[in-house]
């Protein structure tokens, strides 16, 4: 560890200075770059360096299949899926960073606020695919151009049918907290997850870590990634999930895996999970040309049919038999928040859990 | 003989000058860089502020929270219960096959060293499929034959009493090794003058052999505490869900950002003292078991009958070894090929998509297994060199200092995995040796960890070897190395094949070191398998970890197989 590194909560002293002392002027110099469409030189160049890394935290089987769906367009260039969970990943890059190892070319974080942390510390490149130029809407990308949302999603509550009755399932957060339900639910981390981090602060903010507090006496199962309650309640393990991903929760569901999605009745965490291109990636322009590939029609599409994610792509199409995004209640993420606050509330969750 | 052999080199260092010398100092050199950096990095970091003060307080934060205190008082709890578990079940194992004609000993004794290769980590989440409480196999077995209902469960691998068993199950092996072993050397003159003079059955193994086992055992008891004591892959696998640390998964949560390194090197020195603390007593313990082999040395064991109770104890043994073996490596082989990972595999639901996805779809498996298969061959080459050398110059003092040569060789034995990681992290992330994110790193971790062991091996069986051979190529103006190289290594070769094997094993199933130091292009196979079981993909797991085996297993195999055919060319050689 290097003795000179800084902490996250020392970056964002000094980058709120910034934005505070100097608002004006890095406003004004870091407009986007123009859009870049995909051009015969991109692909050609692509082509020479033959991979492209990708640091996700997206459940594994579907970041494997975007990663082929990548390697199958444009073929000769193979795409290297490196997944863990997304805190994982924020700590892996910073000490890979420390000690001058540039592996990862693309990167994609459940945990938005650590797209914040990565370009306040001048480590992302401004790359703006066509797509996310014309289409995605301003709230979606970041005004300098260095990264945009590649996938949208829930964190949410979800039961096994053949444990849990439809009448009797949970509606909401309280609903949880019964005592019925003492030794019947599993979690995820925010240690781990990006998407727990981001939906813990959000919970907390809006209906309390008085929650956490009760939840922490129900005897829950706690497990690191948010990929893993859903399986774990697919597998009968736990009846329910107090957290978890929406789109694995899908996925089972279409497979015909005994689960069902709870939208609690207090609102479900909204994930955004960005996409951006480090400035020393080893491989610039396979990283380019996956980045604009990410954010087309045909690789938002197949996330939606094949993984159960969302997409703020226009072109694209909710897909038959869930409930639109429209339709359910959301919590409001925040991730320049979570940002202030991540250090604060791991040391919360693990004083309350214990874990 | 034996003044010759010690007067002759001294004679010869005088005039020639003698490569060995400088090739021996520079052995020395890098046996102290590899240990006492890492540590001393680590006790720095420890007694400073991130300014780089002196301090205490990092082991004030320590005693004064319980967030420290409890991991410190579970692991006690968890080593003491561990060991005296794996004392109960293995110390009669261990005389089973010593000393009875219990059939099929062969065969348990193989069986324990299926266990003993067995990466514990494996054996963690295998136990998660049997033993989860609502959708491990013998749970759901349970209240299918008892017709208990929905959430009553046989036992909850997720808890304090889960981690005991399944760690006992992966430390008993040592405690039945030694016992074993000693079993085999004590010689029967004892027991035979105990049945002479009328001594029945159990009254000569009650006042003869027991005793005479009792110092292993005590050793065994030891080892297995230390062992449970340092093991990171277990608790990190069934605690953390259970919502409790032990230290070392403590250790490794304060290298979670926001990473807390001066407390992760604090909370590492109690685990460092004590196991220095607990092999000063196995050292004890062992060094006076001298009175055991007293008495002529080529008389046989004494092999107790057991008349029909032979086939009672084999059906014990068995039963014990399921545990460790026959159904965690059912739990796999079932996990591979089921469609769920909890649901038996049956003609509607046999899958090989698990295998299609591990070798086709998951693009860190051909990474891990090379980096796994390079790092295999390399420690296993380094190591073995190492050890060889280190043992040639303790054995035949041929260097001044030989002694603390021999001593550094051994001293990793009380280096826990996670607190090397945690040195070996400090020492090579900052100038000037970054080696962070190169296999170099790992190389360096394995080669240690794994040093005692090997050099103990490659020690005792240079001291086999008379020293006349050796001389006599001197004599006729052969180089120390040339003499060593051409007359001491290939009557050794079968100890040097079984060292460089063991070594190897031992890379494939380390964990707790190489999960503080890996990165995504040096992930191994543990490590993956590790990253594999926080998001849940059980049957992934189940392939990779039946490959890991399979190649154990093949490693294995392939020592014993040239172990008896150097053995064979070995006794041809008249000394």
């Amino acid at each position: 560890m290097n003795r000179s590194r800084i902490s996250r909560r020392d970056v964002l002293v000094g980058s709120s200075a910034l934005v505070t002392g100097a608002a004006f002027s890095t406003r004004v110099m870091s407009a986007a770059p123009p859009a870049s469409p995909v051009t015969p030189a991109l692909i050609d160049a692509a082509k020479k360096e033959g991979k492209v890394v990708w640091y996700t935290s997206i459940d594994l089987k579907l970041s494997e299949q975007i990663g082929k769906a990548f390697e199958a367009k444009h073929p000769g260039i193979t795409c290297k899926v490196e997944r863990t969970g997304a805190e994982r990943l924020l700590q892996r890059i910073g000490q890979e960073y420390t000690a001058n190892v540039h592996a990862v070319d693309v990167v994609n974080s459940s945990d938005a606020s650590h797209l914040v942390y990565w370009k306040d510390q001048g480590l992302l490149e401004p790359y703006v695919p066509e797509d996310v130029a014309k289409f995605y809407p301003a709230e979606h990308k970041d005004a300098d151009g260095t990264y945009a949302s590649f996938r949208v999603f829930l964190c949410i509550i979800a039961y096994n049918t053949n444990l849990v009755k439809k009448e009797e399932a949970p509606k909401s957060f309280a609903d949880l907290l019964d005592p019925k339900w003492k030794g019947k639910i599993v979690k995820a981390h925010p240690g781990y997850s990006g998407t727990i981090m981001t939906a813990t602060y959000q919970t907390a903010r809006d209906i309390g870590w008085d929650y956490y507090e009760k939840l922490a006496q129900q005897n829950i199962l706690q497990v690191q990634s948010a990929a893993d309650p859903p399986k774990k309640i697919a597998l009968g393990e736990r009846a329910i999930q107090a957290d978890g991903v929406e789109y694995l929760i899908l996925q089972e569901k279409e497979s015909g895996q005994p689960v069902e999605p709870v939208y609690a009745t207090e609102g479900s965490p909204l994930i955004i999970g960005p996409n951006g291109l480090f400035k020393a990636a080893p491989n610039p322009n396979a990283a380019r040309l996956f980045q604009s590939f990410s954010f087309s029609p045909e690789c938002q599409q197949l996330c939606i049919d094949i993984g159960g994610l969302r997409s703020v792509h226009p072109q694209t199409k909710e897909h038959a038999g869930r409930t639109p995004l429209s339709q359910i209640k959301l919590m409001k993420d925040d991730a320049a928040a979570v940002l202030k606050n991540g250090e604060q509330i791991k040391a919360r969750y693990v004083k309350i859990f214990r874990v | 003989m034996a003044t010759v052999a010690s007067t002759a080199p001294v004679e010869r260092r005088r005039f020639g000058f003698d490569v060995s010398r400088p090739v021996l100092a520079a052995f020395a050199v890098i046996l102290f860089a590899l240990i006492a950096m890492p540590l001393s990095w680590l006790i720095y970091y420890a007694f400073t502020t991130k300014a780089g003060a002196f301090t205490l307080d990092n082991f004030h934060r320590l005693v004064s929270d319980a967030a420290y205190i409890d991991p410190l008082l579970t692991t006690f709890a968890l080593a003491t219960l561990s060991a005296i578990i794996c004392c109960v079940v293995a110390a009669p194992m261990g005389w089973l096959v010593a000393r009875t004609d219990m059939p099929l000993r062969r065969t348990v004794r193989l069986l324990v060293t299926a266990s003993f290769v067995t990466p514990p980590f494996l054996g963690a989440i295998a136990w998660e499929l049997l033993a989860a409480p609502n959708s491990g196999l013998l749970n759901q077995l349970y209240r299918e034959l008892t017709g208990a209902p929905q959430g009553a469960h046989l036992m909850n691998i997720y808890s304090f009493s889960g981690l005991v068993f399944v760690i006992s199950c992966y430390t008993f092996p040592y405690v039945f090794v030694l016992v074993a072993n000693a079993l085999d050397r004590t010689p029967g003159d004892l027991e035979d003058a105990s049945a002479i003079l009328g001594g029945k059955t159990w009254d000569t193994a009650r006042r003869i052999t027991i005793p005479l086992a009792l110092p292993a055992v005590l050793a065994g008891a030891l080892v297995a505490f230390l062992q449970a004591m340092t093991l990171f892959g277990s608790p990190a696998i069934l605690a953390m869900p259970a919502g409790f640390h032990t230290m070392t998964t403590k250790i490794w949560s304060l290298f979670q950002f926001p990473p807390q390194p001066e407390l992760a090197a604090a909370a590492s020195l109690p685990l460092l003292l004590l196991t220095i603390i607990l092999l000063r007593a196995e050292h004890m313990v062992l060094g006076r078991r001298g009175y055991s082999v007293v008495g002529a040395k080529n008389s046989e064991p004494r092999i107790v009958l057991l008349g029909v109770w032979r086939w009672v104890m084999l059906g014990l043994a068995m039963f014990v070894l399921m545990f460790p073996v026959f159904l965690p490596y059912f739990a796999l082989l079932n996990a591979s090929f089921s469609r769920v990972a909890s649901h038996l595999v049956w003609f509607n639901n046999f899958t090989l998509q698990n295998v299609h996805f591990v070798f086709y779809e998951l693009s860190a498996t051909q990474l891990a297994l090379r980096n796994t298969f390079i790092l295999g061959v390399l420690a296993a080459t380094a190591g073995t060199v190492l050890a060889m050398v280190i043992a040639y110059v303790y054995v035949r003092q041929a260097v001044k200092g030989y002694r603390v040569l021999g001593f550094l060789a051994t001293a990793p034995v009380a280096i826990p995995g996670i607190v090397l990681g945690v040195g070996l992290f400090f020492t090579y992330t900052r100038p000037p040796f970054v080696l962070y994110g190169t296999l170099w790193i790992l190389l360096i971790a394995f080669v240690t960890l794994n040093m005692p062991a090997a050099y103990q091996q490659l020690q005792s069986a240079f001291k086999a070897v008379h020293p006349e051979l050796e001389d006599a190529s001197r004599i006729l103006g052969a180089s120390r190395l040339r003499a060593l190289w051409q007359i001491t290594a290939p009557l050794l070769r079968t100890s040097v094949i079984a060292t460089w094997c063991f070594i190897f094993v031992g890379v494939i199933r380390e964990l707790s070191a190489a999960v503080m130091l890996f990165t995504s292009e040096t992930k191994v196979l543990s490590v993956l398998i590790y990253d594999l079981n926080e998001s849940g993909d059980l049957a992934a797991i189940a392939v990779l970890g039946l490959l890991m085996l399979i190649l154990t297993f093949g490693i294995v195999a392939l020592a014993n197989t040239l172990k008896f055919g150097g053995a064979r060319r070995l006794s041809a050689i008249p000394s």
